[in-house]
């Protein structure tokens, strides 16, 4: 092995990526060769520089929540219950009442797909313009514009922003942390934005002033969302999020019953 | 797309490494903000390729997205970002090329002065020198993985990685005024 030749192994020398016959003949050559002594050095000792710099940079927090929000084709509604009944028929711990859950599961999933037949046609257009602003909330660095858990921090926020002032409640306890809030242009006007969280699932709540709707909320599907309509003490709210319609409709159910007390 | 067990590979086998791709495009794009933008992006297309996704090796298939996703990036800015320029810096202008990024909030946290040498002396390597040598040195890498991730044989890794250690060196020599 020429002097040339065993100057391009010294990097796999150095790193052990040589196999033995070349790492031996490499050896041999070495130990005669000054240029090769100092060049392997040298080489090592960056190697050794850099891996004690501490160069390496971590993702940010707020990137990897978002990298998680925005993927799609979060787990569906039925491959959680079936993991559930997994579970539950594998004979592992009982956590909770999957039975009670798969019933009410149905009876959900029965009651709202008898309410998908029966979205008006004049909001056929505000539900593709909300599920159009909600992928786009989450594809962007746009979920939301103050970011706090703390509704003491969201709600002053939107104070001079709009001309009334959206209700903020906290449902950490009840598993749907508030995450933050952002304004938005929805239906012609300037609305409020409250982002939740359930589990890995982003719920934005849209509320702006009006009664459209009845107090009963109306659940719809669109390209795999699923949007809630209703109106309360002036307000018109709208939620929409990818987690399932269960997990939806028990989100406005503890929504309303804070906000009513 | 929205296959849930595919959802949940992916949550498992791509997202823990989150670091490594997020260290990669910085150690490229120089910048904070334009690496989270890589890293979203990559993360996006990894998620909509990963049913082709065969192999059992998912950081360096991941890194692969990231470093392509970056190059798109790369060619579509260059020219009219000013704070691209000194990618295609040469290893010699290190004082006036990097000194703009020390206000970096881990440029803050480089505690002494031989590590912050060290810093800007990869941050001003070439790109195809500086790929390679962060694959290797901070993401401790095989040549077999990197010439995967690149894209060049084996021997163009090791060939890279000496040229590559050999600038350094230089840039690192003791001759340097600051001591």
């Amino acid at each position: 092995m020429d002097h040339e030749q065993s100057f391009e192994l010294l990097p796999g020398y150095i790193d052990q990526e040589l196999s033995l016959s070349e790492a031996l003949e490499f050896e041999r050559h070495l130990s005669g060769c000054e240029e090769c002594q100092r060049a392997y050095q040298e080489q090592r000792q960056v190697s050794v520089q850099l891996r004690q710099a501490h160069l390496r940079v971590e993702a940010p927090a707020e990137l990897v929540k978002r990298i998680k929000a925005a993927l799609p084709g979060r787990r569906s509604l039925w491959q959680r219950l079936g993991d559930r009944f997994g579970q539950w028929s594998g004979g592992g711990s009982l956590g909770w009442a999957p039975v009670g859950a798969m019933v009410m599961s149905v009876v959900a999933l029965s009651w709202s797909a008898g309410l998908y037949f029966s979205v008006p046609s004049s909001e056929t257009r505000l539900t593709q313009e909300l599920v159009d602003n909600h992928i786009r909330s989450l594809q962007f660095n746009h979920l939301s514009d103050v970011i706090s858990t703390d509704k003491h921090t969201v709600k002053p926020w939107f104070n001079g922003k709009l001309d009334y002032t959206p209700p903020v409640v906290d449902l950490a306890q009840q598993g749907y942390p508030l995450v933050g809030g952002r304004l938005d242009y929805l239906n012609g006007r300037s609305v409020a934005v409250m982002v939740y969280r359930y589990k890995l699932h982003p719920i934005n709540l849209y509320v702006w002033p009006g009664s459209d709707a009845g107090a009963t909320p109306h659940i719809y599907e669109q390209q795999g969302y699923h949007l809630a309509h209703w109106s309360a003490a002036g307000m018109n709210y709208w939620a929409i999020t990818d987690a399932g319609d269960n997990e939806l409709n028990n989100f406005i159910v503890d929504l309303r019953a804070h906000a009513a007390s | 797309m929205a296959d849930p067990v595919n959802a949940q590979r992916f949550e498992k086998l791509v997202l823990p490494h989150m670091n490594s791709a997020f260290n990669v495009a910085r150690w490229l794009t120089h910048n904070d903000q334009d690496a989270q933008d890589v890293v979203q992006e990559a993360y996006l297309r990894a998620f909509r390729f990963f049913g082709g996704f065969r192999g059992e090796d998912a950081r360096a298939w991941l890194l692969s997205i990231v470093r392509n996703t970056f190059y798109t990036w790369h060619q579509q800015n260059r020219g009219h970002a000013a704070d691209t320029t000194e990618f295609e810096e040469d290893m010699h202008s290190l004082e006036t090329s990097t000194a703009e990024h020390d206000d970096s909030p881990e440029a803050m946290l480089i505690r002494s002065q031989s590590q912050k040498r060290v810093h800007k002396a990869l941050q001003s390597l070439r790109l195809e020198y500086r790929e390679v040598v962060v694959l290797r040195e901070l993401e401790e890498l095989s040549y077999k993985e990197i010439a995967a991730i690149v894209g060049i044989p084996m021997g163009t890794v090791m060939s890279r990685l000496g040229r590559g250690r050999q600038q350094l060196a230089a840039l690192l020599a003791p001759t340097d005024q600051e001591a």
